[in-house]
């Protein structure tokens, strides 16, 4: 018999009961909730006269509607207030713990979850939200549900599943100097397509992905979601496990050290077989720049707008043609003479600390272009702002003419205040290049941290490797 | 739930692959609380000339008269026709509350998007993927004959034209046979509720760290 995928280990260890017909109840480690998604949830418990069955695997956070500036003034909109409100009141009410927007923990559900070692490997850890998959760089299995299902956890402390396909991606070479994380992963989702791992569960593999820190790990399993599966992950190695050793939440001790015997035993068994196998060439990745509406319409710095006439299949080239237009692009224009209004560095896919001082070591000491109106970084937490902060690079990054905000989801989709104009284009360390993800009319342009600062300084996309 | 057996009813064409949940609901409407009320805002930047805020009166605003559920008869449609990929991105179920709201009790296209697919069924909003020929042959039929009314015969998963075409689709038994009783997932899944007590039992032995609030030793 063959081995156990990575995936298949993670299932196994959490079904409680499975029908005949496959469907599993699976149990639920780790519970993250934000002010967005939750509301009707809590609201159905409470109609049903339902209790959450488990309050200590849940951890809250405002994260979406939250404010990146003088947030000692309150939530200026309405409903926005309302919704976070909404979040402080249920938590209260059903005993869940939060860390409100006051907190210095507060910060991107994404980014808080592994850096307080809420979230851990050989975990099964839901949100309602899609870019959950960034648990799983951590060997955990994390996908993202609707609203109804968090209800469901919330009440059952368990999920209805089936098993998913498994799909191997493997990534082999070194990267090049100046190609990221969000490089391979968008790379990959150029290759595969935004519904290429629609039905899989996706491990990313290959010495490129192993050479990549935990918060780059973290960066390639969030995006997996663009690219239709719902589940990305990495197998743990010492990196994850050294990762555990000082976050507040994790074990300690013997604790620890049993734990991590058990998590390195979360990995691919040599013979596992997994129904579909992807294979890049880490050394051919180059720095990416999205130009069209879908995360899948990518190419290197270096390339064109790709012409839809060169497209055979016609529902494709009318897709790319309803991009172009919505982008403003003509077909075959240099991305590097792409011109761009504004700079967004943050969002749960690149706002660790390691984005930051990425981008910060792409502008140190030169000044973001005139045509920028606007350059902000926004980190994905209170912690992670304070370590940048010991770090001077919120003065590196002030002195170049960016903006340094208070930590949430701000303008990757534009639920706050802070959002693109009709027709201004940004570069964008964001998972989402959508027809006004950032704001109505708005056109983004999906790149790494170091991309997007060397951007700014130049006005236009640049090849950071030249810049 | 609301359950689904059958159900006939108009079809709108909306020919657009990788259909995102952003389109199908912007983010500014899911700072509501509730489940309702998002019908007038479904597809709102392609809906609307005017951009949309939260508690506008919807009504009174400016019509795309380009857009297909702004044109007679498909605002009275309740099946939606799109093409590939239909409701990737975000997990935001407000797309598929969006989607009842307006009307629409199932969708038809060639594939969905995982968390999109499973957020329907859990508001008796059937997803049906058929294959892209027979899509192809759906939009033709529409283009030809607008205001063409399909049937959905979920108990013998079927897709019934008015020239006498067949669809079949498969559906999971189990999704199959809640969809048809409107069964609550919850109280289903709390009948396991023994279960569920004897996993943890058991877990806190193989993975104690996993269990601190259970076992009353945070940090340990």
């Amino acid at each position: 018999m063959a081995g156990k995928t990575l995936y298949e280990k993670l299932f196994d260890a959490h079904v409680v009961h499975e029908q005949d017909d496959g469907t599993a109840l699976l149990y639920i480690d780790r519970h993250l909730v934000h002010e967005v998604t939750s509301p009707q949830a809590f609201e159905g418990l409470r109609l049903a006269g339902r209790k959450p069955w488990r309050t200590g695997a849940m951890l809250a956070v405002p994260d979406h509607n939250v404010p990146t500036t003088n947030r000692a003034g309150g939530i200026v909109d309405p409903v926005s207030r309302e919704q976070v409100s909404t979040l402080d009141r249920n938590c209260q009410e059903f005993g869940v713990q939060e860390f409100p927007m006051a907190d210095m923990r507060q910060g991107i559900v994404h980014i808080i979850g592994p850096e307080e070692g809420f979230t851990l490997p050989g975990a099964t850890v839901v949100c309602g939200d899609s870019h959950t998959s960034t648990h799983g760089a951590i060997g955990a299995l994390a996908f993202g549900i609707g609203t109804s299902e968090v209800e469901h956890v919330m009440a059952t402390q368990t999920l209805l599943q089936k098993r998913t396909k498994t799909m191997q991606v493997r990534v082999e070479g070194e990267l090049g100097p100046g190609v990221t994380a969000k490089d391979v992963v968008l790379a990959i989702i150029g290759k595969i397509g935004t519904a290429g791992g629609t039905g899989y569960a996706i491990e990313f593999a290959g010495s490129a992905i192993e050479s990549l820190s935990i918060e780059g790990r973290m960066s390639v399993c969030n995006m997996s979601i663009e690219a239709g599966a719902r589940a990305g992950m990495v197998a743990v190695d010492e990196k994850t496990v050294d990762y555990f050793r000082d976050k507040p939440f994790a074990p300690t001790g013997e604790m620890f050290e049993r734990a991590a015997e058990y998590w390195r035993t979360l990995k691919s068994d040599p013979d596992a077989v997994f129904d579909k196998v992807v294979t890049l060439d880490g050394t051919k990745i180059e720095p990416q720049v999205s130009w069209g509406t879908s995360p899948e319409m990518v190419v290197p710095v270096n390339a064109r707008v790709p012409d839809p006439a060169a497209e055979s299949d016609p529902v494709k080239a009318e897709g790319m043609r309803n991009a172009l237009k919505y982008m403003g692009l003509e077909a075959n224009t240099p991305i590097t003479d792409i011109q761009i209004d504004k700079v967004f560095i943050g969002s749960c896919t690149n706002a660790r600390i390691e984005d930051l001082r990425a981008a910060a070591a792409a502008i140190k000491g030169r000044h973001v272009a005139d045509n920028v109106t606007l350059a902000m970084v926004v980190p994905g937490s209170g912690l992670v702002r304070e370590q940048a902060e010991k770090e001077g690079l919120d003065k590196i990054f002030l002195e170049a003419g960016f903006e340094w905000r208070e930590p949430g989801c701000s303008m990757c989709l534009a639920m706050n205040a802070d959002r693109l104009e009709p027709g201004e284009r940004c570069a964008s360390t964001s998972n989402r290049n959508f027809e006004g993800r950032q704001g109505q009319g708005g056109r983004t342009h999906l790149v790494s941290p170091a991309m997007a600062a060397a951007a700014a300084v130049a006005g236009h996309f640049v090849d950071v490797r030249q810049a | 739930m609301q359950a689904f057996t059958t159900h006939k009813g108009i079809v709108a064409p909306l020919d657009r692959s990788n259909v995102d949940t952003d389109a199908i609901i912007p983010k500014q409407y899911l700072k509501s609380v509730k489940r309702t009320g998002f019908g007038p805002t479904a597809f709102d930047d392609w809906r609307y000339l005017d951009p949309g805020e939260p508690g506008m009166d919807h009504s009174q605003r400016r019509k795309n008269p380009d857009f297909v559920l702004n044109q007679e008869p498909f605002d009275r449609a309740t099946i939606l026709l799109a093409r590939e990929n239909f409701g990737c991105g975000s997990s935001r179920e407000h797309a598929v509350w969006a989607l009842t709201d307006f009307g629409f009790r199932a969708v038809i296209a060639p594939s969905f998007a995982d968390i999109f697919f499973n957020n329907s069924f859990k508001n008796g909003l059937l997803p049906i993927a058929l294959k892209e020929e027979e899509v192809d042959a759906i939009f033709k039929a529409v283009a030809a004959n607008p205001g063409l009314e399909l049937e959905i015969d979920l108990p013998n998963q079927v897709v019934k034209a008015p020239d006498g075409s067949e669809y079949a689709f498969e559906i999971d038994s189990f999704r199959k046979h809640c969809l048809i009783e409107g069964l609550d997932d919850i109280a289903l899944t709390l009948e396991h509720a023994d279960k569920i007590k004897a996993y943890e039992t058991a877990q806190m032995e193989k993975t104690p760290w996993l269990f601190n609030d259970l076992r009353g030793n945070v940090g340990g």
